[in-house]
């Protein structure tokens, strides 16, 4: 089979990602593009996994979706941690860590 | 000519390293001893010196009564320096020129460390000034007797630092202290000439020892020979205080009397007539090198005297004497072969009667509270009898008086001064009248005349340790001419390769001129000086001899102007040049990095996006690049 459309859709959701990090302020909404990013990765992994005939791909799928699980709970708590004491989920307000 | 052939040492030659090493032992010891030797080691100082001495007579001894061709003595000591091609060996060469000069030393040293036994009794630190004195003793017999231009230069350092040292022994005084560093300082530009001239010997010839040298002299091309000529002059003139080097000597009288009597008067300062006349095969193969010794002769000697005539200072007249008189060596030296015989004379007799002055100087500042004002003293002769006469007999002896040891040794050197060249003799014949009228205006401001003592200053004849060495000097300042008159010539000439020439005690043509030029000198100074009375303080005065006089002939300002403003002005550029080009060089691409850095600091500014769209942009940046690198 041919992965040229899946590998498309990897890349169309990969830049909606990657513009989602670069314009939106919310942190919750960045999250959820860099989220975006990874899964238009997992994707374009497991549709070069399928024409090759390999497994590697797959695998290494269920490494990122493992890693991304583990990602998800310490980057809510930070979100939570922040929203708690600025009252804001502003990217763009927390921005002290700078000289 | 009959060239110096040596012999293997015998007998007493083979110890003539103790005469050295005693003096050199001893000073280490009574530097090291702490209070120890506090109470007796000048004594010891003493019988060091005075050992050397009998060895140097004994050996002197031994030498009359080999033969002429047997006389000259080597003594190997060891190894020195080997490296390459060069082998140094250090050794003595004890022959008749160097003989005469270690009996001097030890000679008029030993009276002078008896004189100073007596003179620094007072002094806290005597034990050190003994130490300092055999210390000297023993660098000058090293340099004497050295047989090697390179352990010759050991022994010339060495006699400078002892002098550094004695100048600088009243520590305390700042005076002293710039006194021996002007001295020091001063005999640096000298000891360059010396040393390069050794350097030239090792590149050329390949040894520096004076049998090579002598040997290879003849060989070498005329330019060489002038300009190891010429640089041997300029380590001469700056050891022997000779124009243009002439400074530091009348500063140096800040050290104590014994040793201006015997580092700068009898001794050290005669060093340069020394390498001259060792040196002689090179100045015969210059016309040039051995002209300029003439001519710095023949200026010292007026300039020397010139400044003594003005001097109220005993100590500045005796030593312009000084100056003038070793230009007279110069001179001698500077003429040939005719001359080395009489320059190596007047020195001999110089270092008795100039040794016997300062003494008798020193002894008089002794009685007089220490002051070196001339003005301050008169008639003095009648309660200081021994000083006195002693005093009379150096009188005497340095202005020519017949008979007495200047007359021989001076009027030689003048006769052959007007066989070189008509100015050097004129030169010299206007040096004694201007000497004999210096001395004299001493004489009488000293010794005649008025009481002009300050209050509570009731002169003494000095103790005995003092006035022995004076005796015995002045006795030296009557005979040391008839003594050597006859024989010298002939006894110098295996070493100097001389050639005599008669000698009759009826003074010729230019002797008669001489005793007539002393004559009139002595008049006109009793006809300023001693027909009336002396002003006690100096009057001012508008006299151009005066003024040049009484200012060191302006050799200070001299130097100022060519030497020490100079070197300030490039001092004060190089500083600049440090803090404006150097610093601000560097301190400026410091600067510059400072403010890049402040630039680039802000690229950080805690916007998480900004750093996503940098990162992004870097992504594509290093995929394009693998990408286009892929195609290529």
């Amino acid at each position: 089979m041919s992965p040229d459309y899946y590998l498309i859709l990897a890349a169309i959701l990969f830049t909606l990602g990657t513009v989602g990090v670069m314009v939106r302020r919310n942190a919750l909404v960045a999250f959820m593009s860099i989220e975006l990013m990874l899964n238009a990765a997992n994707l374009a992994m497991v549709a070069f996994s399928l024409a090759r005939g390999g497994l590697d791909g797959q695998v290494a799928t269920f490494f990122v979706m493992v890693v991304a699980a583990a990602e998800v709970v310490i980057g809510l708590s930070i979100i939570i941690v922040i929203y708690r004491t600025r009252r804001s989920t502003s990217m763009d307000a927390a921005s002290l860590l700078k000289l | 000519m009959i060239t110096l052939e040596t012999i293997a040492a015998t007998g007493v030659f083979q110890v003539a390293w103790l005469m050295i090493a005693l003096p050199a032992l001893v000073a280490g010891l009574l530097l090291v001893s702490g209070k120890f030797f506090d109470r007796g080691g000048h004594w010891l100082a003493v019988a060091a010196s005075s050992a050397s001495f009998v060895l140097a007579f004994w050996m002197f001894i031994e030498m009359l009564g080999a033969d002429p061709e047997h006389r000259a003595v080597s003594l190997p000591l060891f190894d020195w320096i080997q490296t390459g091609s060069w082998t140094v060996s250090a050794g003595l060469q004890i022959d008749q020129l160097s003989i005469l000069f270690a009996m001097l030393i030890t000679g008029v040293g030993s009276l002078i460390h008896l004189y100073s036994v007596g003179y620094m009794a007072h002094d806290d630190r005597r034990r050190r000034f003994f130490a300092y004195l055999n210390l000297f003793v023993a660098a000058m017999l090293l340099l004497v007797l050295a047989n090697d231009y390179l352990v010759l230069f050991v022994g010339w350092e060495g006699v400078g630092l002892a002098s550094y040292l004695l100048i600088g022994f009243w520590q305390h005084k700042p005076s002293a202290a710039a006194a021996a560093k002007k001295a020091f300082v001063m005999n640096r530009v000298g000891d360059l000439g010396l040393s390069m001239a050794v350097m030239s010997m090792l590149a050329l010839i390949g040894s520096s020892s004076f049998e090579a040298v002598n040997a290879a002299a003849s060989k070498l091309s005329p330019g060489w020979a002038t300009a190891i000529g010429l640089f041997l002059l300029l380590g001469a003139v700056g050891k022997s205080a000779q124009v243009p080097l002439q400074g530091w000597l009348l500063d140096a009288m800040e050290g104590p009397t014994p040793v201006s009597a015997l580092i700068h008067a009898a001794t050290m300062v005669t060093a340069g007539v020394y390498l001259v006349v060792r040196s002689h095969e090179i100045f015969q193969m210059s016309e040039v090198a051995s002209t300029a010794v003439v001519i710095v002769g023949a200026v010292t000697l007026l300039f020397g005297a010139w400044i003594g005539t003005s001097k109220d200072d005993i100590k500045k007249v005796l030593a312009g004497s000084t100056m003038s008189q070793i230009g007279y060596m110069m001179l001698a030296a500077g003429i040939g072969p005719a001359g080395y015989a009489f320059a190596i004379f007047h020195l001999l007799t110089h270092g008795f009667f100039k040794a016997n002055m300062f003494l008798g100087a020193g002894s008089v500042m002794h009685a007089m509270n220490d002051d070196v004002d001339m003005r301050h003293y008169g008639a003095l002769a009648k309660v200081m009898r021994v000083t006195f006469l002693t005093f009379a007999m150096g009188y005497l002896a340095i202005i020519g008086f017949p008979f007495f040891a200047g007359y021989f040794s001076k009027d030689h050197i003048i006769e052959a001064a007007f066989g070189h060249s008509a100015w050097a003799g004129v030169a010299a014949l206007l040096g004694a009248g201007i000497t004999a009228f210096y001395m004299t205006r001493l004489m009488l401001m000293t010794f005649f005349g008025e009481k002009r003592w300050r209050e509570g200053v009731h002169p003494h004849e000095s103790p005995k340790t003092m006035t022995i060495p004076l005796i015995i000097l002045g006795f030296f300042s009557i005979i040391g001419g008839a003594l050597m008159n006859f024989w010298i010539q002939e006894w110098l000439e295996p070493a100097t390769g001389g050639h005599p020439h008669e000698l009759t005690l009826v003074p010729t043509l230019v002797g008669w001129l001489t005793m007539a030029v002393v004559a009139a000198g002595v008049a006109i100074s009793w006809f300023v000086f001693g027909a009336k009375p002396v002003p006690d303080a100096a009057p001012a005065s508008g006299n151009f001899f005066t003024v040049m006089g009484r200012n060191d002939l302006f050799g200070d300002t001299v130097n100022d102007v060519l030497v020490v403003q100079p070197t300030m002005l490039a001092a004060r550029g190089v500083v600049v040049a440090d803090h404006k080009v150097l610093d601000g060089g560097f301190g400026g691409l410091a600067t510059a990095f400072a403010g890049i850095s402040t630039q680039v600091r802000k690229l950080q500014n805690g916007q998480v996006r900004t750093y996503a769209l940098t990162m992004a942009i870097g992504v594509v940046a290093v995929g394009v690049v693998m990408i286009l690198s892929q195609l290529g």
